[in-house]
């Protein structure tokens, strides 16, 4: 059975499986990548992705449109993280703990949502899920056609927005400023500039990232919203951040190897190898914790991060 | 170069006050800088120097008064409004991104629009270092520079600004003498473009360099004179307010032997060592100076001795024991007094009380105890006799150590450690930060000790406390003693290249 793994066709699928689970991830990691940059910490990615999921779902289920769907996500984790941004940015609460507080929120006000929306139902509807879009040509070519081409828009949006923020963050002059608030904002303050407004900036779009890779799951692959489905990913999201050690090309890296692990258990589950799925399941996070003790010393973190800035 | 009848000042400042709380830190201030001048801010600590520049530079928001730069009057709400007025501030704690480029660090926060336009920016920098005969490679991260020339880019980055008015607070603090020599030639390259300088300072030496000097005291302007017309003792006392007896201190022949003797220490970290085979002694009744620009690992040298960290190699033995192996508490046990640089982070806790500050580390001791608990009443008592003995200006033993000036605070911390010290002294940076009244009597205090035969080394940036406090100067430099020189043979410029790294030949 366990030939059967190296076949052509279960590569293709498994690779083409990774790109896929690999989206919610990269988009919430490289919108957490900005966000600390600026110098915020944003631990509130998990709470953040399950009501980017859940408000997808309503959403998409109320207005019949998928896109209205993702609109909602992307309003949703916008308002989430600007309330964030305000309790740390401008109140200064602790980082971390506000972070928490917002996975609290995310994930009882997702729930309660829910069962505010279908009072009295038994089984919640199914929305229609995004189509693959596959690319002419390009998703022709062997292998690579049908993992990278042949793919949902929201996969393609998260993988184009690895050079884009890479593009942003070192060639933009907003770019500059931003990075430097997160290694030194008195540079910025004693030219007379905001920290805050870039600060708020990064964080809402931090979090505007998450919500969209929430609602990946619901209107892109699940159907369905359920309780806690996020499943640990928000929080998968801020170690890819410190594996891919705060740069673009690194994250997607520690991206692609998270997701290749979740998708190859997967994969195994299905030919019926006799491994205790839960195992299989745990790899991932396994991996994680590794990937955390190998690099210690935080190499390349904002060196103000999570610090809030007060003019002496 | 004083400012002549009819010209109109740079920048010219009328009756500025600013209060904070219950502080008139600024009170009816009015000067005059000239285009081209050098102008001295002379003060001593809480004399209102920083509030004044920071007014000047838009940090802060003056109370009443008007800020004037070539006859038109400014509304200041912000830096940003100072800097297009002219202003330029290069602050005392640099304030650079150390994994930026020169170039990036020069750039950040500037222009608009999305573009990043680093190829023009270039080459107005390279315009710039070239007129003022300034070598600095724009693509060397600012990590990687020496303290000298991390000045020169915040220099750069303000004139790229198009500063015609620089405020430099106190920029050779953490300068060897020889880069000093080259800030003040910098200055005079600034000078004769017509840029107006105000230096702020207390360094006598600096100010007798300047135009003209105004002198603050207790937010105060006591004066501005042209210094070619005045002295270093005038401007003393007036910065004072009263004649400052200059410290004679009374050599005495140290005793024969050594009372701290310590051999090939060396102290490791991830990367490099942070201190490389180091042999010293210091006799009782000895003054060691340790000179060098800080950073240059003499703290870590003092938490060493002191036992705050473990040595990879080498021995320290004081009287004939060893205590390398011993940890900080028993370190101090043996009789050794420790006052660390930083004293607001490693000398006190902000949040307890000067009594509860005064017995930290020795809570443990049976004289502070009663039973399980603190005897307060002991600590109370202790408190009042050091307030009293030490002229610590405090409401009583039970403030807040947190909310006292830099002077008295230090003042707690020599309480404790000078009555811990029966053997061994070892002082880091005592007077930096601290008024003049309160280094007269911080260095009456070390000579006293002195005489008591207690041994002590002093680490200071300051070379002219070294030499008058000093038996004998060890200069540090990356890690390792670069060389001694023996009182009698004190001499600025040899030591300063010592400091800069040369060998002793």
């Amino acid at each position: 059975m366990l030939a059967d793994l190296f076949q052509t066709t279960v590569i293709v699928s498994l690779l083409a499986a990774t790109v896929r689970i690999a989206t919610p991830l990269l988009l919430a990691a490289i919108g957490e990548l900005v966000a600390e940059r600026s110098g915020v910490y944003n631990m509130g990615l998990e709470g953040t992705m399950l009501m980017g999921a859940l408000t997808a779902y309503l959403a998409a289920d109320a207005s019949g449109s998928l896109w209205v769907g993702v609109f909602a996500a992307l309003t949703t984790g916008a308002l989430m993280s600007l309330l964030f941004a305000f309790l740390v940015i401008t109140l200064q609460v602790e980082q971390i703990v506000t972070g928490l507080a917002m996975n609290l929120l995310g994930s009882g006000l997702s729930v309660y949502w829910l069962r505010a929306a279908f009072k009295g139902q038994s089984q919640i509807p199914a929305t229609p899920i995004f189509d693959n879009v596959p690319i002419p040509f390009l998703s022709e070519l062997p292998v690579i056609g049908p993992v990278l081409f042949d793919q949902k828009a929201l996969t393609y949006l998260a993988l184009l927005s690895v050079p884009a923020v890479w593009w942003f963050l070192y060639r933009t002059r907003p770019g500059l400023d931003l990075r430097c608030a997160g290694e030194n904002p008195r540079a910025l303050d004693i030219k007379g500039l905001s920290i805050a407004a870039r600060q708020y900036g990064a964080v809402v779009f931090g979090g505007a990232m998450a919500a969209l890779g929430g609602a990946f799951l619901t209107v892109a692959s699940a159907s369905r919203f359920a309780p806690e489905m996020t499943n640990g990913r928000g929080w998968l999201a801020i170690v890819i951040v410190i594996a891919g050690m705060w740069r673009p090309v690194p994250i997607l890296v520690a991206t692609l190897v998270f997701s290749f692990l979740d998708a190859l258990q997967l994969q195994i589950q299905g030919i019926g190898i006799a491994i205790p799925y839960q195992l299989m399941l745990a790899l991932p996070y396994v991996v994680a914790i590794l990937a955390l003790a190998v690099r210690r010393r935080h190499a390349g973190a904002p060196a103000m991060l999570g610090v809030s800035y007060r003019r002496e | 170069m004083s400012a002549t009848q009819g010209e109109t000042p740079r920048l010219e400042v009328r009756g500025l006050s600013k209060r904070y709380g219950p502080v008139l830190a600024n009170d009816d201030i009015s000067l005059a800088v000239a285009p081209a001048e050098l102008h001295c801010l002379l003060g001593e600590n809480g004399a209102g120097k920083s509030t004044l520049s920071a007014c000047i530079y838009g940090l802060a928001v003056s109370d009443m008064g008007e800020i004037l730069v070539d006859g038109q009057r400014l509304d200041l709400r912000s830096p940003a409004d100072a800097i297009a007025a002219g202003i330029g501030m290069v602050h005392q704690h640099f304030v650079l991104v150390p994994r930026f480029t020169v170039l990036e660090n020069i750039v950040v926060g500037t222009g608009s629009g999305l573009r990043l336009d680093l190829a023009a920016a270039r080459g107005r920098i390279t315009d710039l270092c070239a007129r003022l005969h300034l070598d600095i490679d724009l693509d060397r991260r600012v990590d990687s520079l020496s303290v000298g020339e991390m000045q020169w880019v915040e220099i750069v980055k303000s004139l790229y600004l198009g500063a015609r008015l620089l405020i430099l607070d106190e920029p050779t603090a953490v300068l060897t003498p020889q880069e000093s020599e080259r800030l003040f030639a910098l200055i005079a390259e600034l000078k004769g473009s017509g840029i107006a300088i105000i230096l702020i300072t207390h360094k006598m030496n600096e100010v007798m360099r300047s135009d003209r000097v105004s002198v603050l005291r207790k937010g105060r302007l006591v004066a501005t004179l042209t210094t070619a017309d005045t002295t270093r003792d005038a401007l003393t006392e007036l910065m004072v307010g009263r004649s400052v007896a200059t410290i004679e201190a009374r050599h005495i022949a140290a005793s024969q032997g050594a009372s701290l003797s310590v051999r090939g220490l060396t102290l490791s970290a991830p990367r490099g060592s942070l201190i490389q085979a180091i042999d010293l002694d210091v006799a009782p009744g000895e003054i060691l100076g340790i000179a060098g620009v800080a950073g240059n690992g003499q703290d870590e040298l003092l938490e060493t001795i002191a036992g705050i960290r473990a040595p990879r190699a080498g021995t320290i033995t004081l009287r004939g024991e060893p205590m390398s192996s011993l940890g900080a508490a028993e370190v101090a046990g043996r009789g050794v007094g420790h006052v660390p640089s930083d004293r607001f982070r490693d000398g006190l806790a902000r949040d307890f009380t000067i009594a509860e500050n005064l017995i930290l580390g020795q809570q443990w001791l049976r004289r502070w105890r009663k039973g399980p608990l603190l005897d307060r009443a002991a600590m109370a008592a202790n408190g009042q006799d050091a307030i009293a003995r030490y002229a610590i200006a405090t409401t009583g033993p039970e403030q807040p150590s947190g909310r006292l000036s830099g002077g008295n605070a230090q003042k707690v911390i020599i309480a404790r450690e000078f009555a811990k010290a029966q053997h061994l002294l070892l002082l880091n940076q005592p007077t930096r930060g601290v008024d003049v009244g309160a280094i007269e009597f911080i260095h009456a205090e070390v000579l006293a000790k002195r005489d008591q035969g207690c041994a002590v080394i002093l680490v200071s940036e300051e070379l002219d406390d070294l030499f008058a406090l000093s038996d004998r100067i060890i200069v540090m430099f990356r890690n390792e003693v670069m060389g001694e020189v023996r009182r009698g043979a004190f001499d600025k410029t040899a030591i300063g290249r010592l400091m800069a790294g040369a060998r002793a030949a």
